[in-house]
């Protein structure tokens, strides 16, 4: 379907003229606030204008050394690796089973796994607070891990299904067949086919809780704090330039999450080319 | 014989495959169990939970047991009898001693505006029980308001086990001494207001996010595979990058000193510094650039699977390309555009941070309040009520997202 665009007369030249720059000032847009903070988190100055007076790494030295900051990105790192691990292996068992599972009622256990993407987080953040305080699952890590692997499954599980949809499952039953135990078949012949699916569901899972604040706000205790729940506070009270010098620390977090899914997918593409 | 040989071996043969077959499905059932008893735990159980506190009336049960079970027999007509006033006041003694009288205090003030004061009032003066038969002199001594049949039906509609007020608050109602429900007091009546708001912010946010997503789409979808592929990276990197981020950066573009001011002021354009943020422009503005990608790759699975052979057929029947594209092309992105809209809208009703950094206290949507009342005035019925509106919003709409999207894969990723 590419390339198929061959401007003919002079009203759909100007159409497509017209699409292309209205497209391209929209993704300008789309760039804008990666652009603009970009070269103030090197700024020398306090003030967050432009033109920038001078260069600097000062702000970067700041969130280096403040213990705040680095403590925040500990626990992000902390609770966003334990909730990936988690929902990776629900997830992942799930969607085998669902792989296999026929019934009248998969749709609507479908319906219940992919909720926690929909229902507003604020909604799963009080029902959670509610349930959690009086359990004193509150003010600690292990809360905060529950909540973000529920709100991280369902990426896992859209995932992995969708790299599930394209396994070929007459190779588990070869290997069935020729007499290799169902743990075994798992190990040998579907995980090491269907990793770059689940290595993608991991780092959906990650983004999720990465970059998720909302339950943080209510259930985190000071300890917990992570760094857009620092952020969040930042930005209330006064945005100094060190919060733009973490906003790009955490936009090339999200590059490097970017490249390393791309990365995966192209390798599923070029795998399935082979195989088909 | 042959025929028969085989008709006799496939009796037992297809038993045993059925019975392989459903301890295949019992084995692929026990595989999602884990995860349906995990989300039942950390998902499920505390949102029925909240729904259930939004009708949940326990505080005055609980703290005056004798009174609500002596209202029992009262009809509601004139005032109670003595035994009502005496229970009640063995009640206020008893919950006094055990430091809950402003539990049911703070539950009574929501129906009757300064009947905490009352309660506790009565509470700090009541010394002692009052002789039999005086109970009712007593009180309305303490506090003349014991003498009103407000303060009774007050507690009578309070009595639970369940209640019904929170949820009519929620959409500016009440009940009124005769139990009818009618609109609320003025100064209460904010909520249909919110949800109006919150509604309304979620249509414009939906409509800019298709106008601007439109063509977007529309130039992937039609740009050679290697150049939309390395377009899509300005789409996915902002999709990618952190919430907080985006917002704050919003804040640092919009601000009186920021570069969109300081660029129009250069330009001689204004003199003033115009306000971009902390109003509903910036709370558009933001929102809309959070929820784009939601818009644009629906819409672009959908227009790469749109043959151009249908508008080169259109110009070469001689439409012209406004006819063509309204009438052969728009047609067939309508799944698309359905899927995007209906993302974006449940996506944008729901949201808190955005609208919670950059908007003013005029622009905060049903979140916020919900948030409020959970962690500021502890307000938990209402937030619960709230909660329970934007939850049902929430799931009509995705149950039709479902039946449109079914069959077809259309999120890249959701995140909120």
């Amino acid at each position: 379907m590419s390339a198929n665009h061959s401007p003919q007369t002079t009203s759909q030249r100007v159409a497509w003229i017209a699409t292309v720059v209205s497209a391209t000032l929209v993704l300008f847009f789309l760039m804008a606030p990666i652009l603009a903070i970009v070269p103030l988190s090197f700024s020398s100055s306090t003030y967050l204008t432009y033109p920038l007076p001078g260069l600097s790494l000062r702000w970067y030295e700041d969130f280096v050394n403040s213990a705040r900051w680095i403590n925040a990105l500990k626990n992000s790192v902390i609770i966003g690796v334990a909730s990936s691990l988690l929902s990776m292996a629900l997830g992942t068992v799930a969607s085998l089973g669902l792989a296999q599972w026929k019934s009248k009622w998969k749709p609507l256990v479908l319906a219940i796994v992919l909720s926690p993407m929909v229902v507003p987080v604020v909604i799963t953040a009080v029902g959670v607070y509610f349930f959690f305080a009086p359990l004193g699952l509150t003010g600690n890590y292990l809360g905060l891990i529950l909540v973000h692997t529920a709100l991280a499954t369902p990426f896992v599980v859209i995932t992995v299904s969708a790299t599930l949809q394209s396994f070929d499952m007459t190779l588990a039953r070869a290997a069935a067949s020729l007499g290799a135990p169902p743990l075994l078949t798992f190990r040998k012949v579907i995980l090491p086919l269907i990793l770059p699916g689940l290595a993608s569901g991991a780092l959906f899972a990650f983004a999720t809780s990465f970059d998720e604040v909302v339950t943080v706000l209510l259930l985190a205790g000071p300890e917990q704090r992570t760094l857009p729940r620092e952020m969040f506070s930042g930005i209330r009270e006064n945005i100094s330039p060190t919060i733009t010098a973490v906003a790009v620390v955490l936009t090339v977090i999200s590059v490097c999450m970017l490249s390393a899914l791309e990365f995966l997918r192209r390798r599923n593409e070029r795998l399935k080319g082979n195989a088909g | 014989m042959t025929a028969a040989f085989v008709a006799g071996a496939d009796v037992p043969l297809k038993r045993r495959l059925k019975r392989a077959e459903r301890a295949r499905q019992l084995r692929a059932l026990g595989l999602v169990l884990p995860l349906l008893a995990f989300l039942l735990f950390t998902f499920i159980v505390p949102i029925a939970g909240m729904i259930w506190k939004s009708v949940d009336d326990w505080e005055v049960p609980q703290v005056m047991p004798q009174t609500v079970a002596a209202l029992e027999r009262w009809n509601g007509q004139g005032l109670p009898d003595e035994t009502a006033f005496a229970a009640l006041a063995a009640d206020i003694r008893a919950a006094r001693d055990a430091g809950n009288l402003a539990v049911a205090a703070k539950r009574l003030n929501y129906v009757v505006n300064g009947f905490r004061t009352t309660l506790l009032s009565t509470g700090r003066k009541l010394k002692e029980q009052p002789a039999p038969g005086t109970a009712k002199d007593t009180l309305i001594a303490i506090a003349p308001a014991w003498g009103e049949r407000e303060s009774w039906t007050a507690i009578k509609s309070a009595s639970g086990p369940v209640t019904s007020y929170y949820l009519l608050a929620a959409v500016d109602l009440t009940r009124n001494a005769d139990h009818a429900i009618v609109a609320a007091p003025q100064d209460q009546a904010i909520y249909r207001d919110v949800f109006l708001r919150t509604f309304e912010i979620g249509f414009g946010v939906t409509a800019l996010c298709l106008i601007l997503g439109f063509p977007v789409a529309y130039l992937l979808a039609n740009l050679p595979t290697g150049r939309s592929n390395l377009l899509m990276i300005f789409v996915l990197l902002p999709f990618w990058t952190s919430l907080l981020v985006r917002t704050c950066a919003w804040i640092v573009i919009l601000q009186s000193e920021g570069i969109v001011n300081g660029s129009l002021q250069w330009l001689g354009l204004i003199d003033e510094p115009l306000r971009l943020i902390y109003n509903r422009f910036g709370v558009y503005m933001a929102m809309t650039h959070v929820l784009l990608p939601f818009m644009i790759l629906p819409l672009y699975s959908v227009m790469r699977g749109v043959s151009p052979a249908y508008m080169r057929a259109a110009a070469s029947l001689g439409a012209p390309p406004v006819t063509a594209f309204l009438r052969i092309y728009l047609p067939q992105t309508i799944p698309g555009i359905g899927a995007g809209c209906l993302l974006v809208f449940i996506l944008a009703i729901g949201y808190y941070i955005t609208p919670a950094l950059v908007g003013g206290a005029a622009d905060q949507m049903i979140s916020y309040f919900i948030a409020f009342y959970t962690t500021e005035t502890v307000n938990w019925g209402l937030a619960s009520a709230l909660g329970a509106v934007l939850l049902l919003s929430t799931v009509v709409l995705a149950v039709l997202y479902g039946k449109l999207a079914l069959g077809r894969q259309t999120t890249g990723g959701l995140k909120n």
